[in-house]
């Protein structure tokens, strides 16, 4: 099997140059919001934006508009409300309950938008499980928009990002809006979610917005390297899934979480074997 | 069913006792009597054992030398006549269930099964819920019983644990640094129900303390865990410069400050890598 | 109404329906209790991968989904889990295990046989209306022997989950009744599957559950409560449904619950104001 022919085949798919085009942003993208993501704890509100947008992509499909509006759309609008409601009191169990709640009422509501369009319950697997065939040029092109204004963003609010992410008291005295900065990231969380939720389904974001991300804290402990490692594995794994996927009759879901995952045993176990084998000061 | 001791038979008694955890030695040649209504304070500093001392006597950590008694049997076989409060039981504040649920369980909550609603069960059922509103006057927590108990303040929730600890009319009541994250008015307050508890209902008490000062006028017997063995008698006797001396092995004060607390000055921290299992 | 139960369709899911609404109420009050929400996320991920994987092996899914459910179940309450556990482990690991599940799925369109689609439809989305006679019974059986269970276990289980160091001194079994207890969640996923699917599953055992705890304080009551709030849901579920076939019947099921929820949470505790009495003990 010659490799250099086989991706000289699949670049000449148009399908497949713009599959791996929308996967190269999107994990450019998961990869570097991801890594805050981790570090701030938040990996369920990425789940459950990515969740959310899954009856916006429904919806618009239903409604005849690209689904990709509808993604985003409906993170964003999602990212809006999680980041209006004040902290609750009731709990952690109880914020659980919610949170389920939410992520239920959005999958049986995507559903019941699926079901009205009549003949797309084929299309219900590549809005969960995401998909290589069917990346339109005008997607990638959004997709090339949301994701550069994502990035830039990112970058010019990296310093206080990172500063309230570890220490938001601390950060609060020295005049950084907390509030403001939290909310903001909450929104590029959603469009994060709503990226990846094109490649990798609504329901397998983690693949790309956690895994390479808990991989890369696994490596190193410094920001600027995590973030790059944390880009990488998610590159890395997109266009190796898709390439499989497009070769193998099993689908790109199950590559890119197997390939995430399997990265993430790696890094685990090296960080294991690295710890036992150094001395330990008490 | 009642099973009252006897006047002279100890509720708790150990005799050269010693407790292995980890392989390594906590404490040994511990002697102990607790009779009943007595108070009875387990003192010491950090790290020497305390909590583990109050677990060998639940027969929740086995003792591998000396015998240990508890109302007559091997410790944990009558421990449905001892009331429990483990070291810092903070409820999570979003808890929704209420102090009286909480005490309630206190008295049947082993038992298997689900209780019938209470038009259905009679007598016993009018028992239970007649004893569960009597111990709860006992302790004076009838206003705030019937909130979530996470919303009852530190000093609250003590009240309504040792109403859990009292509802099945125990005969011993072991408390782990029960007063430990009260502020002191409330230390005030626990420590007097407690007395008072042990003097009304002849229960006896053997309390773990991290400080003596709030207990000090109500404790009958005291009994001083360090790591070069343990002293009991009565406070006067061994809460003194000489016995914590001879105890510790270097030199130690005790002082009384205007208001007649002692202090006890020289203590030496355990060492750096003793650390207590406290679970 | 009553034409309504002359149907046989709608005589087997209330059958098995009520059934496993009851046992979902009951067993979620617990989850909800003991903070083990994310299991039941973690189950409905297995619960989808198992049923797939028995289907590609071409046996009943219903042995895949239970024999995986319940062992996941009993596995993650020996590893003791009140989410102790990171949440970034967990999630990748059940995000990978979704994906084994559109593996299992591709192996089983490979097999060719038609209607594979609505196969992978109903996993995800639950099949109430199309439950055969038998298999209603069977279910319903199944939930009434765990109910039973429950029952008897949750007296000591309730201590255990809001007192377990004096539970455990007053002899209460708290360590086996961890995965004892995960293992009646998981076999309670694998019924709930079958009526609203494994994607809303988790759904139906925290919605009902959330809003008894947020309508009274006292255990019991909230227990009943909770059970009575699911079949609730479930019936006014599949009547909506019948009245609206265009509206999926998991979805008419989890709005209904999610209202549940909503109203419970907005309105003042009615049913806590009459405990103020000082006599009062449920």
């Amino acid at each position: 099997m010659n490799l250099v022919e086989d991706v000289r085949l699949l670049l000449s798919y148009p399908f497949m140059v713009n599959a791996l085009r929308a996967g190269t942003i999107v994990a450019v993208v998961a990869g570097a919001i991801g890594y805050f993501m981790v570090l701030r704890r938040e990996s369920f509100a990425g789940h459950t934006l990515a969740v959310i947008g899954f009856p916006g992509a429904a919806g618009a499909t239903w409604l005849g508009i690209n689904a990709a509006f509808g993604y985003f759309g409906f993170c964003i609008a999602g990212a809006l409300v999680i980041a209006a409601i004040p902290a609750r009191h009731g709990g952690h169990s109880e914020e659980s309950a919610a949170i389920g709640t939410v992520q239920a009422m959005a999958l049986a509501a995507g559903f019941l938008f699926v079901s009205l369009y009549k003949g797309f319950l084929s299309g219900l697997n590549s809005l969960l499980f995401g998909t290589i065939i069917g990346v339109t040029d005008d997607q990638v092109v959004v997709l090339a928009v949301a994701g550069g204004a994502c990035l830039l963003v990112l970058v010019a609010m990296a310093r206080p990002l990172l500063f309230v992410s570890i220490d938001p008291a601390v950060a609060a005295a020295r005049g950084v809006p907390v509030r403001l900065v939290n909310g903001a990231f909450l929104i590029l969380l959603g469009v994060a979610a709503a990226g990846t939720s094109q490649v990798t389904g609504s329901l397998l974001v983690f693949a790309l917005l956690v895994a390479p991300a808990a991989t890369a804290t696994r490596l190193t402990a410094s920001p600027a390297v995590g973030v790059l490692i944390s880009v990488a594995v998610a590159v890395l794994v997109t266009l190796i899934g898709e390439a499989i996927a497009y070769f193998s009759p099993y689908p790109i879901g199950f590559w890119v979480t197997s390939l995430a995952f399997g990265c993430y045993l790696l890094a685990t176990g090296y960080r294991a074997i690295a710890d036992r084998t150094r001395v330990r000061t008490a | 069913m009642t099973g009252t001791v006897a006047a002279e038979q100890d509720v708790v008694s150990l005799d050269r006792v010693a407790t292995t955890v980890g392989g390594r030695t906590i404490w040994s040649q511990v002697s102990l009597r607790v009779r009943a209504g007595e108070f009875v304070a387990v003192l010491g500093p950090n790290g020497v054992g305390k909590s583990t001392l109050l677990k060998t006597v639940l027969g929740l950590q086995p003792a591998t030398e000396g015998e240990v008694r508890v109302l007559g049997e091997r410790p944990g076989r009558r421990n449905a006549r001892v009331g429990y409060l483990p070291q810092r039981r903070a409820f999570d504040a979003g808890a929704r269930i209420r102090g009286v649920d909480v005490v309630r369980l206190g008295l049947d909550g082993d038992r298997w099964g689900t209780p019938l609603p209470a038009l259905l069960r009679g007598r016993r059922g009018r028992a239970t819920r007649d004893r569960v509103r009597e111990v709860i006057g006992l302790v004076g927590a009838a206003s705030y019983a019937h909130r979530p108990i996470g919303q009852c303040s530190g000093g609250e929730q003590q009240r309504l644990l040792i109403a859990q600890a009292l509802v099945r009319s125990p005969e011993l009541l072991v408390l782990d640094e029960p007063l430990d994250s009260l502020d002191v008015t409330s230390q005030a307050s626990v420590s007097a129900l407690i007395r008072s508890v042990c003097r009304s209902l002849r229960v006896a008490v053997l309390m773990v303390a991290h400080d003596v000062n709030p207990i000090l006028p109500s404790l009958d017997r005291v009994i001083y865990l360090a790591h070069g063995g343990a002293v009991m008698g009565t406070p006067d006797e061994v809460i003194t410069a000489d016995t914590l001396t001879m105890l510790y092995g270097t030199p130690i004060d005790v002082l009384r400050d205007r208001n007649g607390r002692l202090v006890v000055v020289g203590q030496p921290d355990t060492p750096p890598d003793h650390r207590e299992q406290r679970s | 109404m009553i034409a309504m139960f002359s149907h046989p369709f709608i005589q087997h899911a209330f059958l098995a329906g009520t059934a496993i609404a009851l046992l979902s109420g009951l067993v979620g009050y617990f989850v909800v209790l003991r903070g083990q929400v994310f299991a039941g996320d973690a189950l409905s991920h297995v619960a989808y991968a198992g049923a797939l994987a028995a289907l590609a092996a071409g046996v009943d899914l219903r042995l895949g989904l239970f024999a995986a459910t319940i062992a996941v179940g009993v596995a993650l309450g020996l590893l003791g889990g009140r989410g102790v556990a990171d949440d970034v482990v967990i999630g990748t690991v059940f995000a990978w295990v979704l994906g084994l599940g559109v593996f299992f799925l591709a192996l089983y369109t490979a097999h060719g046989s038609t209607g594979n689609g609505a196969a992978n439809v109903n996993v995800l989305f639950g099949s109430i209306f199309g439950i055969s006679f038998g298999a209603a019974v069977v279910a319903a059986l199944i939930a009434a022997g765990l109910i039973a269970v429950l029952l008897m276990i949750a007296r000591p289980l309730l201590f255990a989950s809001i007192d377990p160091v004096v539970a455990a001194a007053r002899g209460v079994p708290v360590r086996l009744l961890g995965p004892l207890f995960l293992g009646i969640v998981g076999a309670s996923a694998a019924e709930a599957s079958q009526a609203v699917g494994a994607l809303l599953l988790f759904g139906l055992l925290a919605a009902p559950a959330a809003a008894a705890q947020r309508l009274t304080d006292r255990p019991w009551p909230a227990l009943a409560l909770s059970g009575g709030l699911a079949v609730g849901a479930m019936w006014l579920g599949l009547w909506v449904s019948y009245v609206v076939p265009q509206l999926p019947p998991s979805f008419a099921i989890m709005s209904v619950a999610a209202a549940e929820y909503a109203l419970a949470a907005i309105r003042p505790r009615l049913l806590a104001t009459h405990a103020h009495r000082v006599d009062d003990t449920p």
